[in-house]
């Protein structure tokens, strides 16, 4: 990746960040920590990797994404509003009533959304199964899906884990967003799901460990990812929940907890801080 | 009675499979390690690229199913009742139901007479579990013929479709000519004292329960409600008001199905007397389905038996 296709990038996730805080401040709830954790890969994913029409969000052949980990649908949210799937003004109506952005990500109501999700461990399933789709039509496109740390102690992942590999879906990228933190606390002391490429690699697939915040590094995984033939991948991607926000970062507090106005100013001011710096670049 | 011809529902279903893979080449089919039960086997042996076995993880089942629904394909998810409704209830709530997504739940060895298994295996709940999800339309065929129209009714409706099937090889109630519509209750026999709405392999009892009232001088309506949801609330309605008192009959939980159903629109329609038959507030047991069907209650005598105390609370 070109120097200028990296700042691009960069600039991208930082108005992403600014979009999640947006959301969620407008909301007064919603999930800030694991929607910035994964920022940097879902912009990765919409202005990089994925072949997705915002003209045309239903289109056939499209790439798709679910966000397994639905309570970070701020991030997938202000990642399609950049896009143009919808206004970036929209993002102030996280969460409201009528609105068409909800607490999780709902398909039948915000264009782009490719599966509807919240209850953990069930998106990978439906990732497969679109998955499983493209390989018996004989469609091209790639399936991508984005589950938490913390989801992955719900069984459903496994029992997914295990179908992907059996029925070599290759055309599936599951993404972990390994930032160390549930609600409870560290996932580690919540209930270890560590070592995570272990498991995935003892469940047949193909494991590429990366820093979720380095486009160099994403973009080598989903490249290799692209080529790998036989088994589904998992990027598993180590974060830093809350980041980009200073006083968010690695607290577990940020999981679920809207910024008062004061905190939602310096988040802007601390996001505004660094595009000035990355524009000047 | 010996030209009787006994088949189970679930035997018809993977029958209507074949039929439909036939004619529609979007149709596919998943289940979870129990397709030779299911009968799902039938479409397997004649499309085996449409075929996709999940092993036993119905909870992945119903996620896959959902997910292949979004590429195009009208699918039919298989397993146990107490599995598929039961263990997958959220993943069908969330994943399907939710989302509105084309699946189709082909749930066999529902209720009681799943027999020597037992309780684990007995589901008498997923009527009650499957009709509280907005959107469900939920369907229990009384016989061969029926289950094989419902099948084919189901996937033509764009959206998810709960169908329950027997274990038990049960009398064909119907001919070439019965008609199915989803939504509508059929009226199999004319009574005037009292209407006996019945579901599934109740309704040959219930048909056999007014033969017996007719010799006691008690003329009964007899209604098969296949679909439990959306239930046909005219024929209820009209039912309340003629005859005055309802007797439901059901191979499922007393709570939550289709006698609750009913009692749901009589209340708030036309207040009537509304007595169950079904499985009583517990679990089941092994046995021959037969034995256990009559040991729960869910019998020809024990319709006439609740029948005439409803005529009597007319009086």
């Amino acid at each position: 990746m070109d120097a200028a296709a990296k700042k691009q990038l960069k600039i991208k996730a930082n108005k992403v960040r600014h979009g999640i805080i947006e959301g969620v401040y407008n909301a007064k709830s919603g999930h800030p920590g694991g929607s910035l954790s994964i920022a940097d890969v879902m912009t990765y994913l919409y202005f990089s990797e994925m072949n997705v029409d915002p003209k045309n969000p239903k289109w056939e052949g499209r790439d798709r994404l679910v966000l397994s980990k639905g309570h970070t649908a701020p991030a997938l949210y202000a990642a399609l509003a950049l896009k143009g799937f919808f206004p970036f003004e929209e993002l102030k109506m996280l969460r409201k009533p009528g609105s068409m952005l909800q607490g999780h990500p709902s398909m039948k109501l915000t264009p782009g959304v490719d599966m509807s999700t919240g209850s953990l461990g069930q998106g990978i399933s439906a990732a497969c199964g679109m998955a499983l789709g493209a390989k018996l039509s004989g469609a091209e496109f790639r399936v991508y899906a984005v589950l938490g740390d913390g989801e992955i102690q719900e069984g459903q992942v496994w029992e997914a884990a295990m179908y992907a590999s059996a029925k070599g879906l290759d055309n599936l990228v599951a993404v972990i967003d390994n930032n160390n933190l549930q609600i409870d606390g560290t996932v580690s002391h919540v209930n270890s799901p560590y070592p995570i490429p272990e498991k995935f690699k003892s469940f047949g697939w193909n494991v590429i460990e990366i820093c979720g915040d380095n486009f160099d590094e994403i973009d080598a995984a989903f490249n290799a990812a692209r080529s790998f033939v036989g088994k589904p991948t998992a990027i598993i991607a180590k974060t830093l929940k809350g980041k980009g926000v200073s006083f968010m970062e690695d607290n577990c507090d940020w999981h679920g907890t809207a910024p008062n106005q004061e905190q939602y100013e310096k988040a802007l001011a601390e996001l505004d801080e660094e595009l000035a710096k990355l524009e000047q670049m | 009675m010996a030209d009787v011809i006994k088949t189970a529902t679930r035997d018809a279903y993977g029958k209507a499979l074949v039929e439909l893979g036939q004619k529609n080449d979007k149709v596919v089919v998943l289940d979870a390690d129990l397709a030779k039960a299911t009968k799902t086997i039938a479409f397997k042996k004649e499309f085996p690229d449409r075929f996709f076995d999940t092993g036993i993880a119905e909870c992945n089942m119903m996620g896959v199913a959902a997910g292949l629904a979004t590429t195009g394909y009208t699918v039919f998810a298989s397993s146990f009742a107490m599995f598929a409704a039961g263990r997958a209830f959220e993943q069908i709530r969330n994943s399907i139901g939710y989302t509105h997504l084309n699946v189709k739940i082909g749930a066999t060895h529902a209720g009681i007479s799943v027999g020597e298994d037992g309780a684990s295996h007995q589901c008498c709940e997923d009527i009650a579990l499957m009709r509280t999800i907005p959107g469900m339309i939920v369907i229990n065929p009384a016989d061969d013929v029926e289950a094989r129209l419902a099948v084919l009714a189901a996937a033509e409706i764009d959206g998810p479709v709960y169908l329950r099937f027997g274990r038990l090889a049960t009398p064909r109630l119907f001919g070439d000519d019965y008609k199915f519509e989803i939504g509508k209750g059929v009226e199999l026999k004319a009574g005037t004292d009292v209407t006996i709405i019945a579901t599934g392999l109740m309704v040959n009892e219930a048909l056999i329960a007014a033969e017996t009232l007719a010799a006691d001088g008690i003329n009964a309506r007899v209604i098969n409600m296949a679909t439990i949801k959306p239930i046909d609330k005219d024929i209820v309605i009209k039912a309340a008001k003629e005859t005055g008192v309802i007797v439901t009959a059901e191979e499922h939980s007393v709570i939550g199905g289709l006698g609750s159903a009913v009692a749901d629109v009589v209340c708030e329609e036309c207040p009537v007397p509304v007595l169950r038959v079904g499985v009583e507030d517990e679990y089941g047991a092994s046995g021959p389905a037969v034995e256990m069907l009559k040991i729960y209650g869910l019998t020809a005598d024990n319709i006439v038996a609740k029948a005439k105390a409803a005529v009597a609370l007319k009086k």
